[in-house]
């Protein structure tokens, strides 16, 4: 296991980390004091490398390979589950989610590579199609993450039960959707190079 | 003739429940000596204690039984019930038949037997009962506060102020203690000398306190109310009656090098000395192991050569340095000794894997107080013992020498953890720069604001809390490498540090279990100082009169030890309140023509009550102080020649007791 190693010179107190997700959420992720209820309740984290409360400690102790290289910050869902219950009210999924952008900004992928190609692959279908078409996430998945018969067993005895439709269905104002994607892909130009971009969203849009 | 009233309580049905209590009654009618017996339903109420009052007057009754519960509950209530029916109070016994019967058998014939043959006993005992008396004592209206730290000025002002004269002895110089020695408080963070100080002023110019300072308790002898103490004062070779704390001898005192107690070692002092500034009394003392004027008479008693001083009694302008100052035992008597003698930390030299105590930028939290103190040794500035340089990374080790078995202390000290806490958010204030690593087991912080106080510690003033302990520190290019866990994310971790600070936890002062048995008050095995009873009598002592205050009883905080003190102190007020003392006439007496002085009753008295008196014919024999005397049975039990009894319990009664059962 790697030793995390701290110099003299070090602030990890005041960790530029910190400084990251306070500035893009707002989040003082020294609150956290570890009780591990988060981890506790998340659907997600028996999957997870890191449990939700080890990628916050991470973040304290300014360690980013661990937190950017993590399956965890990939895997959460957003359910919100650990937010609704965490004593000290630390935002998590925020959290989460501004080091997954973060990631994304950086072009580090996670050590387990596949779970950044299932995320990229379950965006796109959402983009295109306004909700999931699943068995275009299995194709896609599959493909991309070079494994293209892997839960092959599977897919076969959902098809004929009905559970899986060959033929995506989409939602009816996709205008939307995409307006969402493209509000979100700007707002993301705006935290890097720091300009706003002017955009009128449309009207039923949150901006 | 005895004439005997038996009483039998129902409980409720506590006993009623279990046993045939109208049946015992009638039973016990027929015993020797019975003229009357009774049940009810309480008779522990107000009707049933009259229904006994009213029983003695009707038939003229002259001992009494009453059978019910444990003579621990209410023996008090009966005897006064008895005594307001003009009776002795120790002419009533009582039969239990609630806890050595109803409440330990379930067969309700087997009970009813087993109760009545109880009190068939106790009627055969109650027979040879003698009328008993109470004896009253005087009582020396004197606190002896043993130990001048926060706890012992405290219960010593509070005890002054209620009118009653107060002698303090500290062995040391000065007062204050351990809390003079800190430079903030946790977690208001107030400045220690500037709340405390005040406090030993008030102390020193109190009329009704005695301030003996540099001084010990060598013996202690006698009993509550009538304390005899000897006391060590140990010689200054300063006359502090004509000294007037001008500050002549220890500016000049050529003899510079002598570590600094106060200072824990961080800083060095003179010979002639005061501890600190504002130290009480502001006087010196000659620390003759290093003054070189002493050093050098004892040099020319040996027949040997050495450089003689002097420079501070030339310089002295009231001509108060007295090289001929000797040790001097004063006796004294009081009513009361109210123990605090605090504590002392641990000594962390037994860790080799934190260096022995060896490594110079390795230091504990007293000493850290002690840097960051504006009048230490440093003035303020918290610098590396090895090269006087500012640090950039301070890591702070919580519970060293607390919560380990392997050093023989598995107990918590309770306040290392605010203290450490305290000491990361100070190192900040004193330098933004510093980066502040706390390696703990778990934090614990209960008290009014403390959880508080150390989550800002962590969330605002960014010290790193990890959690696991260290297993290694080692010394690398002039730096620190500690090696440790984060258990919270299973990593190992290695910080480098300019500077490492020991949370010590608190051990028992020095000295402690001496004191403790000259005094003759019961400790445990750290030397701390147990509680009459931990919940119910916290400041007392298994001693009558003996109380405690402060960290001589484990660790604790400021506000824990003050309250204490004041605690001890309303005990004192109330002893003192009385004008003499009832004691129990249930003690141990010698019948002098039997006793062969053999004394092996003496050795065996827990309470040294056994006296020894010369005869007119010379013969010396045993004599109980039955102020003293707790009615043990220890010395009746060991007395080879019965010339001991015990009033209450003598071989008489017993005997009748066992007879009387066996015959049934
Ligand atoms: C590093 C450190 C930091 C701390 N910081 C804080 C803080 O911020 N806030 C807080 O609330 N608490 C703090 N504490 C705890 C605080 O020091 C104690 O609670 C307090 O000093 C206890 O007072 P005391 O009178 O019981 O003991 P002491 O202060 O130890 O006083 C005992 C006195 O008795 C004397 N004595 C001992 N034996 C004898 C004897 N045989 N005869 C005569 N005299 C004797 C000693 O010389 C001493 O003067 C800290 C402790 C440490 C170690
Ligand atoms: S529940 Fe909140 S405080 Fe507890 S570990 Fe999770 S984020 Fe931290
Ligand atoms: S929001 Fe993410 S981290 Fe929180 S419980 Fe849900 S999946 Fe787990
Ligand atoms: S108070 Fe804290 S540092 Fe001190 S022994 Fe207890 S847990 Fe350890
Ligand atoms: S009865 Fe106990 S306390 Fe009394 S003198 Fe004998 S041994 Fe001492």
């Amino acid at each position: 296991m790697s030793v995390l190693k701290f110099a003299s010179t070090d602030q990890p107190g005041r960790n530029g980390l910190l400084a990251l997700v306070k500035a893009k959420t707002g989040q003082d992720v020294l609150a956290c004091y570890q009780c591990g209820k988060c981890s506790a309740g998340c659907p997600l984290s028996s999957a997870m490398d890191l449990a939700p409360h080890q990628v916050l400690r991470a973040v304290q102790l300014g360690q980013r390979d661990l937190v950017f290289q993590s399956s965890a910050i990939w895997l959460c869902v957003t359910c919100q589950t650990c937010y609704t219950r965490c004593p000290q009210e630390v935002d998590l999924p925020k959290v989460m989610d501004a080091l997954r952008s973060q990631a994304i900004q950086e072009k580090i992928r996670p050590a387990e590579r596949t779970v950044k190609v299932f995320h990229d692959v379950f965006l796109g279908l959402v983009e295109r199609f306004g909700r999931l078409y699943e068995v275009g996430l299995i194709g896609g998945y599959n493909l991309l993450a070079r494994q293209p018969l892997a839960s092959a067993d599977l897919g076969l005895p959902m098809l004929t039960r009905g559970k899986l439709e060959l033929i995506p269905r989409r939602v009816k104002d996709r205008e939307q959707i995409r307006a969402i994607f493209k509000r979100a892909a700007e707002l993301e130009l705006e935290e890097i190079t720091g300009q706003s971009v002017a955009a009128a969203p449309p009207a039923s849009v949150p901006s | 003739m005895p004439r005997i009233g038996v009483f039998v309580c129902h409980c409720g049905s506590n006993i009623a429940a279990t046993v045939d209590c109208a049946g015992v009654a009638e039973a016990t009618r027929g015993f020797p000596g019975v003229v009357h017996a009774a049940d009810f339903k309480y008779l522990c109420a107000e009707t049933g204690q009259n229904l006994i009052r009213d029983a003695i007057a009707e038939h003229r009754l002259n001992r009494v039984v009453v059978a019910s519960c444990s003579p621990r509950m209410h023996e008090p209530t009966f005897r006064k019930a008895v005594a307001q029916a003009g009776l002795n109070p120790y002419l009533m016994e009582m039969a239990n038949i609630r806890e050595h019967c109803s409440w330990v058998h379930a067969d309700r014939q087997v009970a009813t037997a087993k109760a009545t043959e109880i009190i068939r006993m106790v009627v055969a005992k109650v027979a040879r009962n003698e009328p008993l008396t109470a004896k009253q004592v005087g009582l020396t209206k004197r606190l002896l506060v043993i130990g001048g730290g926060i706890a012992g000025i405290q219960a010593a002002l509070d005890v002054a102020n209620a009118g009653y004269q107060v002698t303090l002895v500290e062995r040391t110089p000065t007062i204050g203690g351990k809390m003079a020695m800190l430079d903030k408080t946790f977690p208001t963070l107030d400045c220690s000398a500037c709340i405390l100080t005040p406090r030993m002023v008030e102390l020193s110019q109190h009329p009704n306190i005695e301030l003996r300072t540099y001084a010990e308790v060598l013996s202690v002898k006698g009993f509550v109310g009538n304390f005899e103490v000897e006391i060590l004062q140990k010689a200054r070779k300063v006359n502090h009656l004509t000294c007037t704390g001008c500050g002549t001898c220890w500016q000049k005192c050529p003899e510079k090098n002598v570590p600094s107690e106060f200072d824990v070692g961080m800083g060095r002092r003179t010979a002639s000395y005061i501890p600190f500034p504002q130290a009480v009394p502001n006087k010196p003392v000659s620390d003759t192991a290093n003054c070189r004027s002493v050093r050098h008479l004892a040099a020319k008693e040996r027949g040997e050569k050495l450089m003689e001083c002097r420079v501070c009694e030339k310089l002295c302008p009231t001509k108060s340095i007295d090289w001929e100052q000797k040790d001097e035992i004063i006796v004294d008597r009081f009513g009361a000794i109210i123990v605090a003698n605090g504590y002392d930390t641990f000594d962390h030299s037994v860790y080799g894997e934190y260096g022995y105590g060896k490594y110079p930028d390795v230091i504990t939290g007293l000493q850290l107080e002690r840097l960051m103190n504006a009048s230490g040794p440093t003035k303020g500035e918290v610098v590396r013992p090895s090269d006087g340089k500012h640090p950039h990374s301070v890591v702070f080790l919580a519970c060293v020498g607390s919560r380990d078995d392997k050093v023989g202390r598995p107990y918590c000290s309770k306040i290392c953890c605010m203290y450490t806490a305290k000491h990361a958010l100070m190192l900040k204030e004193h330098d933004p720069n510093i980066q502040t690593y706390v390696f703990y087991l778990d934090i614990r912080a209960a008290g009014r604001g403390y959880e508080e106080f150390v989550r800002r510690v962590q969330e605002e003033y960014g010290s790193t809390y990890i959690r696991g302990r260290v297993s290694w520190i080692y010394p690398q290019d002039g730096k620190l490498i500690i090696k440790g866990e984060d258990t919270l994310l299973g990593r190992p971790v290695e910080v480098e540090a300019d500077l490492v600070v020991l949370a010590t936890g608190i051990t028992a002062a020095s000295g402690a279990v001496d004191l403790m048995q000259t005094i003759g008050i019961s400790y445990d095995t750290y030397g701390f100082i147990n509680e009459m009873h931990p919940k119910l009598r916290p400041v007392e002592t298994n001693t009558d009169g003996v109380y405690l205050a402060g960290c001589a009883s484990g660790p604790k905080d400021i506000p824990d030890s003050v309250s204490q003190a004041s605690a001890a102190a309303v005990k004192v007020c109330g002893l003192f309140s009385q004008d003499y003392l009832t004691t129990d006439p249930m003690t141990s007496v010698v019948d002098q023509m039997k006793c062969v002085g053999c004394f092996l009753c003496e050795e065996v008295c827990p309470f040294r009550a056994v006296e020894r008196e010369t005869l007119r014919g010379g013969k010396v024999v045993a004599r109980i102080n039955e102020s003293v005397c707790k009615g043990c049975g220890l010395c009746v039990a060991a007395c080879r020649g019965e010339a001991l009894n015990l009033k209450g319990f003598t071989d008489q009664q017993l005997l009748a007791q066992v007879t009387a059962l066996l015959r049934a």
